[in-house]
């Protein structure tokens, strides 16, 4: 007698397991990795490496102590891990890199239930949680190797002091030649992540042209001059928040039509914060207000059931 | 093109293999058992006992009731057990089980049917055994109950056959279309309040359509309607949608949009019997999978075990992991080769154990692929949190809320989850709950 397997239907898969999602990711952010360690040095390296590494450590160990499985191997400690390194500016040290993975991994996303519960994304947290404690330090963005000065003045804080006629040529912001993190200075290489991504049908285009072409519309509206909302596009944290953080399944919208909303909503908060707020730089605020408002979007955007004549309440 | 939005947007692989095999027949069995459900409704009763010779296509099984439909014997042979059959919903059934003489000796009264108008068809559609060849198992007779209320003016011809493997309906439009062409001029004639006659096809069953676009090419009132080759659209409500723009109301039938469907093959076997009065009493069906090296398009009589089919097809097969009745999206897995092919068994699809090893699952990380996956419109995350909810009528509330009635179990939302949650299972299970609790509250009111 032949032992056969009974199981529910489907009885095949499509190949995408979650692991294989987050390599791509992992595979959409090393040009943007390469880019950074070949503009800012060997420093951004280290900080990339400690910060992937404590990232992983933190998920292993926390497993470890509360018996829960092991989920290290989904890579998404990895991602987060990355991510964080890659929006610190060469500045940080390895303690900077060290608590900001920990309470990515640790307070963000496993004390909330691990992978699929966490409700904002652990490296935006983690990013802001340190922006905020060591505003000295890590606040602003290191300049790169081939800058002629050294100052390390951001094109977005520029922008804000009225000082325009610093800021690097057009040519050098998409080449990622100005100050900012490790990862987001680099407009090509991060357009090529988002390519692969879009490709590998790991996400759609709607929430990073969303979220960009706001940002765009909103500065030409306000200020007038196409050339600025260009630098708006390519400065701070836009291309890589917008790409690779706007676009985080578990801390979005699930529908379409809610993607696009927060999507917007995001572009909208950071305009407002960039012209209007405090700080230079609003990418990361955008996207943590939104991820909080994310499970109310979802809810206004679930489609009818087909068949259906309206919502039932 | 179409006019309004298509819906079905999964893909899936198409492993077509047998699209150019014409179907063989094989030797008959030795023996052969027929179980009693073999439809949707009530099991048929046994009017034959032990001992009792039989031909092919002699009445073995009555009808009980007017959702249900008589079995006839598929070999000539002797009646050597009254069995039960353990299906794979969990109902036990009486069976018949037929030792075979070889011989394949037809019934001495097997005589066309007298057709003169619509209810002598109803009842030869009746007699003749007929259930939906598509998968489901309805009973033909029975949906012809609206096209009698002159509620009907579209017949939606299903020949989608969206499943990965089975091409036995592909083959059927090739080689039955003549009979399919017969079909549909009996129903012309019948039932003029039919106006339309739309055949949909998948676009990746080139030769189907050129065949029917051939045999139908002076009929002004059928229509061959190409459909992407995006799964499932051979599901009821995405095929009327598709091919008629109608929307079948939710907890409605097709009737309620003026639709009847059928499945190609089913339409030819109906002409077939008018024809030649042989009842339904053979099945072709594709053999293919991941464990088969030499697939097949085979017809064998009805009963005939799956390892009798196994080992007429392919004898240098793998070790099969899973076997699945029907295509690997929505069939159900057999629990032993010596299962027997039924009325509305159209492909055995085989894989390997490699493939049939079970995936486990994973945290849910809210990709959303399951919501765009789903061609209804549900939100399948949606239920599986409700079903978490501990007070059983918030549960339930919450549950009609998403409207879960709805899932059709198509597959979608679970093939493309790359945390392999089980989300069709939990879809079951919402179904199953709630249905009991409806009809639990139903009988305290």
């Amino acid at each position: 007698m032949e032992k056969l397997i009974v199981s529910s239907s489907p009885h095949i898969h499509a190949k995408a397991t979650t692991q294989s999602i987050m390599r791509d990711v992992l595979i959409a952010l090393s040009p943007a990795t390469v880019a950074g360690i070949v503009l800012f040095g060997w420093r951004a390296l280290l900080i990339v490496c400690v910060c992937v590494a404590t990232a992983i450590l933190s998920e292993f160990l926390f497993n470890l102590i509360v018996k829960k499985k092991q989920t290290v191997s989904d890579l998404s400690a990895a991602v987060t891990g990355l991510l964080l390194g890659l929006s610190l500016p060469t500045t940080a040290t390895v303690w900077h890199c060290i608590v900001g993975s920990v309470f990515a991994i640790i307070v963000v996303k496993c004390l909330f239930g691990g992978i699929g519960c966490n409700f904002a994304n652990p490296a935006v947290t983690a990013r802001v949680m340190l922006f905020i404690a060591f505003a000295g330090s890590i606040g602003g963005g290191a300049a790169t190797k081939f800058a002629e000065i050294t100052a390390g003045a951001t094109p977005l804080e520029l922008i804000k002091t009225g000082e325009s006629y610093k800021l690097p040529e057009l040519l050098d912001m998409f080449l990622g030649n100005r100050s900012g993190s490790i990862g987001e200075t680099c407009a090509i290489a991060l357009i090529l992540g988002f390519v692969y991504l879009v490709i590998r049908r790991v996400i759609s285009w709607h929430t990073p042209v969303i979220f960009v072409a706001t940002v765009f519309v909103l500065s030409v509206l306000i200020t007038n001059d196409p050339t600025v909302a260009l630098y708006e596009v390519l400065s701070g944290g836009l291309l890589i928040g917008a790409i690779f953080m706007a676009t985080d399944y578990v801390t979005t919208p699930i529908n379409k039509y809610g993607k696009m909303i927060f999507a917007l909503g995001c572009g909208l908060i950071t305009v407002l914060i960039r012209f209007w707020g405090s700080y230079p730089e609003g990418v990361s605020f955008a996207i943590l207000i939104m991820n909080i408002l994310s499970p109310y979007i979802e809810k206004l955007c679930t489609r009818i059931p087909f068949g259906k004549e309206k919502r039932t309440k | 093109m179409f006019g309004f939005k298509l819906l079905g947007n999964t893909r899936i692989p198409h492993h077509k293999n047998t699209a150019d095999m014409q179907p063989v027949r094989m030797a008959p069995p030795k023996e052969v058992l027929l179980p009693m459900a073999q439809h949707i409704g009530a099991p048929a009763t046994p009017i034959v006992k032990v001992g009792d010779e039989v031909k092919v296509g002699q009445l073995i099984a009555e009808a009980s009731g007017h959702v249900s439909a008589p079995i006839y014997a598929s070999v000539s042979g002797k009646v050597t057990k009254l069995d039960s059959y353990l299906r794979h919903d969990g109902r036990t059934v009486p069976a018949i089980r037929i030792e075979s003489d070889g011989l394949m000796t037809p019934a001495d009264n097997i005589a066309p049917p007298t057709v003169t108008d619509l209810d002598s068809l109803i009842e030869a559609i009746e007699a003749s055994g007929l259930v939906g060849l598509g998968g489901a198992g309805f009973p033909t007779a029975v949906k012809f109950d609206a096209i009698k209320e002159g509620k009907i003016d579209t017949v939606v011809l299903n020949g989608a056959e969206c499943e990965p493997y089975i091409t036995s309906d592909a083959r059927a439009m090739i080689d039955r279309s003549g009979l399919m062409r017969e079909g549909i001029e009996l129903l012309k004639k019948f039932v003029p309040e039919i106006k339309k006659y739309i055949f949909g096809i998948e676009s990746n069953k080139q030769a189907s359509i050129d065949e029917l676009k051939r045999v139908f090419a002076d009929d002004g009132a059928v229509e061959i309607k190409v459909l992407p080759s995006l799964y499932p659209q051979g599901a009821e409500k995405i095929l009327v949608h598709n091919t008629t723009g109608r929307v079948i109301p939710a907890g409605k039938l097709p009737a309620e949009v003026g639709v009847v469907i059928l499945n190609v093959t089913t339409l030819a076997t109906l002409a077939n019997y008018v024809k030649t009065g042989m009842p339904l009493v053979e099945k072709c069906i594709t053999v293919d999978g991941s464990a088969i090296k030499h697939p097949k398009n085979v017809i064998c009589p009805i009963g005939t075990s799956i390892r009798d089919v196994l080992d007429f097809v392919d004898g240098e097969r793998d070790e099969p992991g899973k076997v699945i009745f029907g295509g690997p999206m929505t069939g159900f897995p057999a629990y032993s080769l010596d299962e027997p092919i039924v009325k509305n068994t159209n492909a055995i699809t085989v894989l390997t154990k490699k493939d049939a090893k079970e995936r486990e699952a994973t945290a849910c990380i809210h990709c959303g692929r399951c919501v765009e996956a789903c061609p209804l419109n549900l939100v399948p995350t949606a239920f599986t949190k409700a079903l978490d909810i501990e007070n059983v009528d918030e549960r339930m509330a919450r549950l009609e809320e998403y409207s879960i009635m709805l899932c059709m179990e198509c597959g979608c939302c679970s093939f493309v989850c790359p945390a392999n949650r089980p989300l069709i299972q939990n879809n079951r299970m919402a179904k199953n709950s709630l249905r009991e609790y409806n009809s639990h509250r139903a009988k305290l009111k």
